[in-house]
């Protein structure tokens, strides 16, 4: 395959989709129901990455001691809770995966 | 004097600017292991040096990079490849729709390199801060800030994953993409404040798991939409209507 067509196809692709309401932007009016749907775009979004990249290991539900990321994640959210600081939650998430990755 | 207000003005720009990077920084540590991920993983995959580092230069979009990757090593058709990773990146579309109000009053061609680095990083730091401080003044500067931050370290960290992934075959095993995980759930647990957040995440969660096998990561939209119904029926405080706006 041409490398260069795949490169410029792929610039296009994820361009117009983060452009296109910027460009937009200051000429058409948002209603305010969209408005009070985007506030909820990061906990949705963010929410769903998180579940496929933690819940389902090698293509299947995995709730075990084996699944490192999903002992991260879960380490990482009683963190988050607790103190509401990111690099914390980080760290500890990070350092969760090591242990786990190490006992289990 | 103007000539003094001008010079604060600069000074007043960079600090913003400084600021963006500055919050940044816990997600470029946790992006750091995607990028070396990514660049061992194409390196591994078969994919040559400069087209490894061309989609980092040029696209600059994590997780299509992995799925044209993947995609590319299975030999999916042209087509496939593009409008994968078109649905995949649909998401930044919900993003850069949230930042509409400030952008509309830039120039069109600040608009074009805003838009180019717009990532999950920098739409969770600057819409965190806009949460924070709605009428935020050098808006403009601080993404920039974010932007700049997030995409040197992205080049960065595809090259040191190429030239690693040549000596450590096995660094794509290790399950670094766990650091995006864990600075992903340090975004959104403090973001759940109301009830009705909490039910859009718990709704996200199921229904990303459920609709986890569906094509070309269209799940993950459809549970995106769900997840935002599911926080709108239940938001009984409708957002502050801004006087000024």
């Amino acid at each position: 395959m041409d490398e260069w067509m795949l490169i410029t196809g792929m610039v296009v692709a994820t361009f117009i989709p983060r452009y296109l309401p910027f460009g937009l932007a200051g000429r058409i009016n948002i209603s305010p129901l969209v408005v009070r749907a985007l506030n909820f775009v990061p906990i949705a979004v963010l929410s769903a990455i998180v579940t496929q990249a933690t819940l389902m290991r090698g293509g299947d539900l995995s709730i075990t001691l084996d699944n490192h990321h999903l002992i991260a994640a879960i380490v990482a959210f009683l963190v988050a809770y607790i103190t509401q600081h990111l690099f914390m939650t980080i760290l500890f998430g990070l350092m969760a995966f090591g242990l786990a990755k190490w006992l289990f | 004097m103007p000539k003094k207000l001008l010079s604060d003005q600069i000074v007043n720009r960079r600090a913003i600017f400084l600021a963006g990077m500055r919050d940044t920084f816990p997600l470029i540590v946790a992006a750091a292991p995607f990028g070396l991920v990514y660049g061992a993983l194409a390196i591994s995959q078969g994919l040559s040096e400069w087209l490894t580092m061309s989609m980092s230069l040029f696209v600059f979009a994590g997780a299509s990079q992995f799925i044209a990757v993947t995609l590319l090593a299975s030999s999916a058709a042209f087509p496939v490849i593009l409008l994968t990773v078109f649905i995949v990146n649909l998401r930044h579309m919900l993003y850069a729709a949230t930042f509409m109000k400030q952008v509309g009053q830039l120039s069109q061609w600040l608009r074009l390199p805003m838009a180019f680095w717009l990532t999950d990083e920098t739409f969770a730091v600057v819409s965190n801060r806009l949460l924070r401080e709605p009428k935020m003044t050098g808006f403009s500067w601080y993404y920039l800030g974010s932007c700049l931050a997030m995409y040197s370290n992205w080049i960065l960290c595809t090259w040191l994953g190429l030239t690693l992934g040549q000596r450590l075959p096995d660094v794509t095993q290790w399950g670094l993409d766990v650091a995006m995980v864990v600075a992903f759930v340090g975004i959104v647990v403090p973001l759940l404040k109301h009830k009705a957040h909490w039910a859009c995440a718990i709704s996200a969660i199921i229904a990303a798991t459920l609709t986890y096998h569906w094509p070309h990561q269209t799940g993950l939209l459809f549970s995106t939409f769900l997840a935002i119904g599911v926080g709108l029926l239940l938001d009984t405080k409708p957002a502050k209507v801004d006087s000024n706006g």
